[in-house]
């Protein structure tokens, strides 16, 4: 075990499958060299040679592009996208090539990739920087789609995701990379080295994809969430008092619908949140299931709690945030009703 | 149908770029351009020490990438253009912004993200406009904007008003795939367009020799059929002749221009730059032996176009500008919440 920020976890995870498997490669805009922008591949360069990690000329499609070809001939490309907002020139190729030519080629070939993009806000980083297009990537059947909430999971998901054999986007929350951000920006945060958290095993191990987490058990009402808005979650239930239980979903394609369901029997309450956009969002997905599976079990109406429909704010940032005060008034409100 | 015959492929002129431009020397400059360069080259510089102190005491956050080396290019450009020409550019924004005359408070203010602001505070550092000066636009995503360039110059042939569009984006966002669709349209149409690439050595930390098969960027254009040339973009007027040869032949229907500006930034990418991709006497030589200010400044006092106190009272008012903007950028107010729903839509 060692004491491990997010960013660390993840070049751990690097690591240690390049290290296993020759057929592990990374790269990525200022990946190798510079060992990225966020640090998750320092280092790697040095210990493997430029030729299994290695820097990208700026231009997404074509790096997503290359590692599908690199994928369907038996490689294990790892890339990253610098933020998942620069996603947008690679769209074509992650839904067309690569969730579609496992299907296209009748299994003939595969696409064991994983594209990894550092998510959300909470940075300052205005309208193109700070954006959580996830529901972009979960309406795509062919791909998965997890997104870690702690070093730990952020290292065994990353292993999981190298050694799945289909595309697998991995989205980082950035504002959780050194320490569990609980949307109280004029608070410092725990850094991940001092919080239990952050105690991740050596070597190799993965989490499960598809499985989701209870963060904290409860009875009142259950939470749906990822990323750091566990941590939000986390703040409004201590500071209403309720007995909440919080699921981290971890993996938000495939669905764990078990857990969801087996929560949401239980307490007869459900609050989703995220941070994206409302419209469309991924919350929507979730309120569906929820009322489909849960429907008779139910005592109050579902809500969620997220970003406005607006583009993400430079000015104003913590207004547009569903920080603890949102979350908190929407407990309040579902064990009213 | 009639079926025509195929003429034969013209023969093209081996190691010749196509179109046949190349650098001119130069400019001669007068005194009153030397200090007019002088003096909006000394804004920039001034303006972004500024940003760099503000984001340090934590006014400015999120992103703030600084143009601190980079003055010749935007300065020189911006004298060859004609009122109506656009400009539309990536990220590292503020200079050209005010070498198209707009306010620096504004700008400030947007830095800040106060209701002042450009963008009422709502776009920040990358992401602003001014329909009034013909800025279209920072823009946050890298080479996005150069599609919207020929864009504009296409608008610009269709209502034949005379106009080119100077498109900038630096030696990272000329490996985007976009720019060679943008660069084929735009000579396909014979758009009036310049495309001006900021080389300045380095994508965030990775430099040109690692992200570039082919680094001499002014021949991208070669498959296009479009002229490119190199020019020293730490002179002012080097850029200035090369500006008036390219604005002059996308503005006589000739279609695009690339002009390769060799530039150099200083400061980090944006804020939080380790800067272990270059050493620190690289840096220095720059500012010491190339910097486009004391280019200017040595050559006005040689010619005793003015003295060094003329100087610094120029530096003086340029920095009361500054200190004016850095005062009302602070002390604006943010913009309210409910203006996070304006401007998404046309309101009914």
């Amino acid at each position: 075990m060692a004491q491990m920020t997010m960013i660390e976890a993840i070049q751990s995870a690097h690591d240690v499958a390049m290290d296993r498997d020759e057929r592990v490669v990374v790269f990525g805009e200022d990946v190798g060299y510079f060992g990225g922008v966020f640090r998750c591949t320092a280092g790697l360069q040095e210990k493997y040679g430029s030729h299994r990690c290695f820097d990208a000329p700026i231009n997404e499609s074509g790096i997503v592009g290359a590692a599908i070809g690199m994928a369907a001939y038996g490689l294990k490309p790892v890339v990253e996208i610098q933020f998942a907002d620069y996603m947008y020139p690679a769209y074509d190729q992650i839904v067309s090539e690569a969730a579609r030519i496992r299907h296209r080629s009748n299994g003939d070939f595969t696409c064991p990739l994983v594209i990894r993009m550092p998510t959300g806000g909470g940075i300052f980083g205005g309208q193109t920087h700070s954006q959580s297009p996830e529901a972009l990537l979960t309406h795509v059947s062919g791909l998965k789609v997890v997104i870690p909430s702690n070093p730990r999971d952020a290292k065994g998901l990353l292993m999981a995701a190298i050694d799945d054999p289909d595309p697998v986007i991995v989205l980082e929350p950035k504002r959780l990379y050194n320490g569990p951000f609980d949307g109280h920006h004029d608070r410092p945060v725990v850094p991940w080295k001092k919080h239990a958290l952050g105690d991740v095993d050596d070597g190799h191990f993965s989490i499960p994809l598809g499985e989701a987490a209870i963060y904290r058990p409860g009875s009142d009402l259950t939470v749906l969430t990822y990323g750091t808005m566990v941590y939000v979650a986390e703040a409004a239930a201590n500071e209403t008092g309720l007995d909440v239980e919080i699921m981290d979903l971890r993996t938000l394609l495939p669905l764990d619908m078990d857990a969801i369901e087996t929560s949401v029997a239980k307490t007869g309450r459900c609050v989703i949140i995220h941070e994206a956009t409302r419209t469309s969002g991924f919350g929507a997905e979730l309120s569906a299931v929820v009322q489909e599976t849960c429907f008779y079990a139910l005592e109050a109406p579902v809500t969620r709690v997220c970003g406005w429909d607006t583009p993400y704010p430079h000015a104003q940032e913590w207004a547009y945030f569903p920080g603890p005060d949102r979350v908190a008034a929407a407990f309040r409100a579902v064990m009213e009703a | 149908m009639a079926t025509r015959a195929r003429k034969a492929p013209a023969k093209s002129k081996a190691g010749a770029n196509k179109g046949g431009l190349s650098a001119p020397k130069p400019a001669e400059f007068t005194k009153d351009e030397e200090l007019t360069a002088y003096r909006d080259m000394l804004l920039i510089r001034r303006f972004e020490e500024k940003a760099g102190q503000l984001y340090g005491m934590g006014f400015i956050g999120g992103f703030c990438h600084l143009y601190i080396g980079q003055e010749a290019v935007v300065t020189g450009i911006s004298m060859a253009m004609e009122d109506g020409d656009q400009t539309i550019t990536t990220y590292r924004d503020h200079g050209h912004m005010l070498a198209m005359d707009m306010e620096s408070r504004g700008v400030m203010a947007e830095l800040t993200g106060r209701r002042g602001g450009y963008s009422k505070g709502k776009g920040g550092s990358m992401h602003m406009f001014s329909k009034e000066k013909n800025f279209y636009g920072g823009h946050g995503i890298v080479g996005a904007n150069v599609s919207l360039g020929a864009g504009i110059a296409f608008a610009n042939k269709y209502r034949d008003n005379g106009k080119v569009c100077c498109t900038y984006f630096g030696d990272g966002a000329a490996n985007q795939g976009q720019v060679y669709e943008s660069f084929n349209m735009a000579s396909l149409w014979k758009l009036p367009v310049v495309f001006v690439i900021e080389n300045n050595r380095y994508a965030m930390g990775t430099s040109v020799a690692r992200s570039s098969a082919e680094t001499d960027f002014s021949q991208r254009g070669v498959s296009f059929k479009i002229p490119g040339f190199q020019v020293d973009g730490m002179d002012v007027r080097a850029v200035k002749a090369a500006a008036d040869l390219a604005l002059g032949h996308a503005r006589s229907g000739e279609g695009p221009v690339i002009v390769e500006m060799m530039t150099y930034r200083y400061r980090g990418h944006s804020m939080s730059d380790p800067a272990k991709y270059r050493t620190k006497d690289e840096v220095q030589k720059m500012r010491s032996e190339r910097d486009p200010i004391e280019q200017v400044k040595a050559r006005v006092i040689e010619q005793k176009w003015a003295t060094e106190d003329e100087l610094k009272a120029i530096d003086k008012e340029v920095r009361a500008i500054v200190a004016d903007a850095a005062e009302f950028a602070q002390n604006d107010p943010e913009p309210d919440v409910s203006e996070l729903y304006t401007d998404i839509l046309l309101e009914a």
